[in-house]
């Protein structure tokens, strides 16, 4: 199977996850509107001060892309089991990480629209002024998603097949998180403060080895579970 | 044919187990005592630097675990024999009870010398992360009923999980760390380091009597779990 023929089937596997998305859009709306909510309930959480709420913007915003990532993680096989429609996807002739591959793009444009407008609310709720350095946050908000989505689509995978598929995502992806939550988060915030101290290129640093490791490992892992 | 459990030629036979366990038990309540009778009190923190001989033995055995689950994990892709995967969730869940015990452990000897039970340190805190992520990758056997698939996918959580252990330590040593330097026998007094020696083998052939015994019952169980289902095929 040629090169050519891989990347064709990345992009139908993308093509067919954003279409079924697209036409009924009832799961992107209520994703994004649950992380609007958590934002929301975050606010609740840390009071109305001004500055304590600047301060914990950074953290209260991954965690809403987290809490509401999982749920479209889930979702992203859940369509497919539901219509008994995995099995003959995997019967198509082809390397079987391409199916990976697809659902991983497929999730990042869903997650990363989501987080676009999670972004934007939490900038207005949050009281959040936009540094100089803004570029760069649009980098950690990448590197973190494809970190975030790539472990969340890998994990799925095996939850969205078992019992209790709800509680089992989220208790096998979070602890496998934390490196790359905290990194984030790090970078985040420190790029929101003015980054005095230039750390925010270390932990960009440590995010993009993380995404670098773990899109590889699922990568070469997925062949493993997807057959059984 | 029905076959006892004392004549399938498949199952596991004590042999000299028992024996090896009533050694690591002797030998356990040996250096132990000998930790906590023979070894002088420290000059700041008098008998509760004792608690080192049960804490870091326990830490370093918990590190050992993973190892074993790691190389299991592997062999089970490679080879794709049950045993090897039966093997790695025996390890996995002697590490978590390690894991646990250290935590605790090392809980109790932080309240009177730090003043705190917990703070959100390096060592701790990744130590915490390392927990979760073995009680996750139990939870995932639990929730699975397949033989196959539940061995296919343990591998795959154990392998990722086993990667992460070294990125969870950095990131977090990032981030904040008050730890002391970790106690290797290098770094502390001569004359705690026998002791010290002598509670890790006792931990070390604790771990390999616990991961053979809880391996002895996950082959007794798959066993009866085939029996049922022979059973319910009709076969005799």
């Amino acid at each position: 199977m040629s090169a050519h023929e891989d990347w064709r089937r990345v992009r139908a596997i993308v093509w067919k996850d954003l279409t079924t998305e697209g036409r009924s859009k009832a799961g992107f709306n209520s994703v994004a509107a649950l992380g609007v909510t958590i934002l929301v309930l975050f606010g609740f959480a840390l009071g109305p001060d001004a500055q304590a709420l600047r301060d914990a913007a950074a953290g209260a915003l991954w965690l809403a892309v987290l809490f509401a990532g999982v749920l479209a993680f889930n979702r992203s096989y859940q369509v497919e089991l539901e219509s008994g429609a995995l099995e003959p996807l995997l019967l198509y002739p082809g390397a079987r990480w391409t199916i990976f591959v697809g659902k991983l793009f497929a999730n990042l444009i869903f997650v990363g629209l989501m987080l676009v407008i999670v972004t934007l609310v939490g900038i207005v709720l949050f009281q959040v002024t936009i540094p100089p350095s803004w570029p760069k946050l649009i980098a950690v908000l990448a590197l973190g998603t494809i970190g975030l989505v790539s472990l969340g689509t890998f994990y799925a995978a095996m939850a969205s097949r078992s019992r209790a598929r709800e509680v089992l995502l989220p208790l096998l992806l979070f602890p496998m998180l934390v490196p790359v939550l905290l990194a984030a988060m790090q970078a985040s915030k420190v790029l929101l403060n003015g980054d005095m101290m230039h750390e925010a290129g270390a932990w960009m640093s440590m995010l993009m080895a993380y995404d670098v490791i773990f899109v590889v490992a699922p990568l070469l892992a997925f062949e493993h579970v997807i057959e059984v | 044919m029905t076959q006892s459990v004392d004549t399938n030629p498949d199952l596991p036979k004590p042999g000299y187990w028992p024996w090896y366990g009533i050694f690591c038990f002797l030998f356990l309540i040996g250096s132990q005592a000998s930790g906590l009778l023979l070894s002088v009190p420290d000059r700041d923190m008098g008998h509760l630097q004792k608690i080192m001989y049960v804490h870091v033995p326990a830490a370093w055995i918990m590190s050992l675990t993973f190892v074993v689950v790691l190389y299991y994990s592997f062999r089970y892709l490679w080879k794709q024999q049950e045993n090897d995967d039966l093997v790695a969730a025996s390890a996995a869940e002697v590490g978590a009870a390690f894991c646990g015990l250290t935590l605790v452990l090392g809980m109790i000897w932080g309240k009177p010398t730090w003043g705190v039970w917990w703070t959100w340190d390096a060592r701790l805190t990744s130590t915490l992360v390392l927990f979760l992520i073995m009680v996750s990758y139990l939870a995932l056997r639990a929730f699975i009923d397949d033989p196959h698939r539940r061995a296919q996918w343990s591998a795959a959580v154990g392998i990722l999980g086993a990667i992460n252990v070294p990125i969870v330590y950095m990131s977090v040593k990032w981030w904040r760390t008050l730890h002391q330097v970790q106690s290797m026998p290098s770094t502390v007094d001569p004359m705690y380091v026998i002791n010290l020696r002598l509670n890790a083998f006792a931990f070390l052939f604790l771990m390999i009597y616990f991961i053979r015994r809880r391996y002895e019952a996950a082959r007794f169980e798959r066993a009866a779990e085939l029996a049922v289902q022979a059973a319910a095929l009709g076969r005799r």
